[in-house]
């Protein structure tokens, strides 16, 4: 275990802004911390790196108690949303600032500079004043300067937030090919759930201070912990259901599934309800009427509301091209079909 | 949770060089402890003590309210400094309004004049107004007109402390009014709104915190003014003189520091008051906010500027009187220029001596005292820890805003003055008039590093931390560099107000370390008007070329050092 956080408490005055976190990191894995802004997961990344001090709780890197260390006895690399960089020092002195430092060869520093620049993209660019880059290219230098001293440990803060769309993208799986390259352990903090799904090994999924869930995003995305969890990552339909006995009343439909009796909440994801393929025959088939479509491009969200599920409302992502064959337009009546399986109870 | 909380509460180890920090920090308040704090309660103890040095609670303010003619004086200057608010207030207003919300041409040039009277003391107007009005004054007719005997008095403080607080106030309104938003003008415009109802239910709100605080910095302004009342004030006394007489004249020190903490409470009002203003000002404006466009109005943009050169004309007028006088062999006989009162100034009566205290107090002060308001303002800012010792420097650093001059003065003389005082040795000494004017000053040029400061990425430090690279190595590549400008400004400000200054070192000079602007009041009190309007004029030139100097050098420091800025 490379990075192991105990029982970590944070109280801001009165505010609790962390609440017993407790987490473990293998080494060269990526974590991503994600939630809503306020949930505590800067506080936590800030603590790791020894810029906030937590009340109470114990963090060790590398089998070391680092918890009372300041900032520059830890090791660790840090990027932040802002990038930081020293705007009067040229690109070449910004990522060698703490090569500097440790008395490095002048020689050794350039060869360093040149190679970290070249695995960063920016090959010659050495010369330049940060003011000169775009956003995108002066994170790029910003993770250089982090990465410059070898940290056994990179700590990213929305590295990507700044940055627009298509930049945030490519950006982002370029931070990841590099991590893999170098297998340094990495923790970055998002509130954007699809950069998170995208290149984390291992998300945690935090709100109000605690942690909802730890996982894989695929774990995360198909088998949320909590409702919290479900709402947050990816869409959801949220339906009004009554578990009777071994089955559960949606409506006038029945769709089997254990646990106490009374009122639940269903949560279903929208591509889990097909528009087709639907077969004659097909259980847990039900008609509905669309009441809106928004065209996002390479697909619609379709709104459709289900007298048969007890006139509950629910989005289903269908394809322009099915729903120009099918010539369904608002007020068009439709077939979806639900997958049982999917469904997730609370 | 439970077995949480009894966890011992996590407290960080210091790094060595984060407690080199904190004890830098200690240093500067230990400094402002020692040469504001202390001070200030020495003034307090003296008007809490007889003369024998008794405990006496507020028998010095029960016996000063008991002296008529010490409350005629509060009076005088209570209504004096109402009435020259009421004046400059509205004018100063209109001008702002003409340099924020006109098309009115020459805008730099007007600003730029009503300006000039900061460079030299505000005595100066006092002595231009007896040269224009006084009893042997060229316009003395005119004041007979409208039914005043003369200038000496009333009349010549209010005129003088127009002309001299104009530009203080007038900064602090362009500054209130350049706030605004453009977009909610176009939106009153789309709903056909006058230009007078875009006046009351836009453009005086917006600007109401910015004129109340004028209204009080004028105020304080006028009524802590020694310089003054000193010259043209005659007869007439006002809690400034007082002071002086009290202190200097009748050595009754414990009436006189009850006089100073009167003047303390409209500054510290004024501070107070201040300071919510500028906090409700800035949660006014959000970030997205549009700057507003004048477009041009051909008959209003005419008569803003007609207004607008009629007050620079007045300000030249004011000033280009002294500058005349100053030449003028014998007033008002012979007026052919000669360099008669700049030889007997500078040569006979030794006021060039003084000068070159000036340069050395004016100069030390912009060395030293941009140096430590800009270290103090780092560490606060960017340093970490010590978070009680913190905050109390915070608060000191902005108190001698809410000082005037004069109590400050006495404060010095009170606590240096006193042979128990380690420091007494420094008395007198060019060295404490240095200190006591970056005091004096210190809000301002602290303000001006915070500014500076907080527009710096605040991760810089983290990311420094990270790369293990101590502050002290951030604060010389990466701090200073980038804030230069503002350091320029902060020694430029240093200089000008140490050359000008009057009212905290009258207190504290000897003859050997008399400063030039001590000298002129000396020079006016020996009759000799026109030997202290040369030199009123030298210190206005040096200040000028002071000026000239810290352009050039923020120019060449801009391009050394800000070249990333492109």
């Amino acid at each position: 275990m490379f990075l192991d956080l105990r029982q970590i408490c944070k109280n801001f005055g009165s505010f609790t802004a962390l609440r017993d976190i407790s987490l473990a990191v293998q080494k060269g894995e990526f974590v991503c911390f994600l939630g809503p802004s306020g949930c505590g997961k800067t506080t936590l990344l800030r603590i790791i790196a020894g810029l906030e001090v937590q009340t109470a709780g114990q963090v060790f890197q590398g089998g070391r108690d680092i918890s009372c260390l300041p900032p520059a006895q830890r090791d660790y690399g840090i990027v932040f949303q802002s990038y930081a960089l020293f705007p009067n020092l040229s690109v070449f002195d910004n990522v060698s600032y703490g090569l500097v430092n440790r008395k490095v060869p002048r020689a050794q520093t350039r060869q360093r500079v040149t190679d970290l620049l070249k695995l960063v993209g920016l090959p010659g660019s050495e010369a330049k004043f940060p003011g000169q880059l775009s956003g995108g290219q002066q994170q790029r230098i910003a993770l250089a300067r982090a990465l410059a001293t070898a940290p056994g440990l990179l700590l990213l803060d929305e590295p990507l937030s700044a940055l627009d769309a298509l930049e945030r993208v490519r950006l982002r799986q370029e931070i990841r090919s590099l991590q893999q390259t170098l297998g340094v352990t990495t923790i970055m903090v998002t509130h954007d759930q699809e950069e998170a799904l995208s290149v984390a090994d291992r998300i945690v999924v935090m709100n109000h201070g605690v942690i909802e869930q730890v996982g894989t995003p695929m774990a995360i995305y198909r088998e949320p912990a909590s409702p919290f969890v479900a709402d947050f990552v990816g869409k959801v339909n949220v339906l009004n259901a009554q578990r009777v006995g071994n089955s559960l009343q949606l409506g006038q439909m029945r769709v089997p599934s254990n646990g106490a009796e009374g009122a639940v909440k269903v949560y279903l994801r929208p591509e889990d309800v097909l528009a087709h393929p639907i077969a004659p025959g097909d259980a847990h088939v039900f008609s509905c009427q669309i009441e809106g479509i928004d065209f996002l491009g390479s697909h619609c969200h379709v709104h459709v509301s289900a007298p048969l599920l007890g006139d509950q409302k629910l989005t289903v992502y269908l394809s322009p091209n099915f729903l120009s064959e099918q010539s369904l337009r608002a007020g068009s009546a439709l077939t979806l079909k639900l997958l049982p399986e999917r469904l997730k109870v609370f | 949770m439970a077995s949480v909380l009894q966890l011992p509460v996590v407290k960080q180890h210091y790094h060595w060089i984060d407690r080199l920090a904190h004890v830098m920090l200690g240093l500067v308040a230990v400094f402002l402890l020692y040469f504001l704090a202390l001070p200030l309660g020495a003034i307090l103890i003296q008007a809490l003590q007889s003369d024998s040095g008794e405990f006496v609670w507020l028998a010095n303010f029960l016996a000063y309210a008991k002296t008529p003619a010490l409350l005629g004086s509060l009076w005088n200057s209570l209504w004096v400094s109402g009435l020259v608010t009421l004046i400059v207030l509205p004018l100063a207003f209109t001008f702002a309004y003409a340099l924020s919300r006109s098309c009115m041409p020459y805008k730099a040039l007007f600003r730029g004049i009503t300006l000039v009277p900061l460079l030299a003391p505000s005595l100066l107007s006092a002595i231009s107004l007896i040269y224009w009005f006084g009893n042997q004054g060229v316009l003395k007719v005119w004041l007979e007109h409208i039914g005043i005997d003369e200038i000496y008095g009333a009349p010549g403080i209010v005129l003088a402390e127009c002309i001299a607080v104009f530009p203080h106030t007038l900064m602090i309104l362009v500054t209130a009014l350049s706030m605004s938003d453009a977009r909610l003008f176009e939106a009153a415009d789309a709903m056909g709104t006058t230009a007078l109802r875009k006046f009351f239910t836009i453009t005086l709100p917006g600007a109401k915190y910015g004129l109340i605080s004028a209204a009080m910095v004028t105020f304080t302004l006028v009524i802590t003014d020694f310089g003054i009342p000193k010259v043209i004030g005659g007869n007439f006394n006002v809690l400034a003189t007082d002071v002086f007489k009290l202190v200097i004249g009748q050595q009754d020190f414990a009436k006189g520091a009850v006089v100073a903490i009167l003047l303390l409470t409209p500054a510290v009002l004024s501070f107070a008051v201040d300071g919510y203003v500028s906090r409700r000002q800035t949660a006014m404006l959000s970030a997205r906010a549009i700057p507003y466009r004048a477009q041009p109005a051909p008959l209003f943009d005419r008569l803003m500027t007609l207004f607008c050169a009629n007050i620079a004309l007045l300000v030249l007028a004011m000033l280009g009187m002294a500058v005349f006088a100053s030449f003028a062999t014998f007033w008002p006989y012979n007026l052919t220029p000669s360099l008669r009162h700049y030889t007997l100034g500078l040569l006979d009566a030794e006021v060039g001596v003084a000068f070159l205290n000036s340069i050395t107090m004016a100069g030390g002060t912009a060395l030293f005292g941009t140096a430590l308001v800009f270290v103090g303002a780092y560490l606060l800012e960017k340093t970490k820890g010590m978070d009680s010792l913190r905050a109390g420097v915070r608060l000191l650093a902005v108190v001698p805003m809410a000082v005037p001059g004069l109590v400050l003065g006495l404060g010095y003389i009170f606590f240096f003055n006193a042979s128990s005082n380690p420091l007494n040795g420094l008395y007198h000494t060019l060295t404490l008039l240095t200190l006591c004017t970056i005091i004096h000053f210190y809000t301002t040029g602290h303000l001006t590093a915070v500014t500076a400061l907080k527009a710096l990425d605040s991760e810089f430090e983290a990311v420094s931390a990270s790369l293990k690279v101590p502050f002290y190595k951030t604060f010389w590549r990466v701090t200073l560099p980038i804030c230069t400008p503002a350091l320029v400004d902060m020694a430029r400000y240093f200089f000008i107000n140490a050359m000008t200054t009057i009212s905290a070192v009258v207190f504290l000079y000897s003859p050997e370390t008399k400063v030039a602007s001590i000298a002129i009041l000396n020079l006016d009190e020996a009759g000799e008007m026109g030997a202290a309007a040369a030199m009123a004029v030298l210190i206005g030139l040096a200040s000028t070329l002071a000026t000239l100097f810290f352009m050039m050098l923020a120019w060449w420091v801009n391009r050394r050092t800000q070249a990333w800025r492109r």
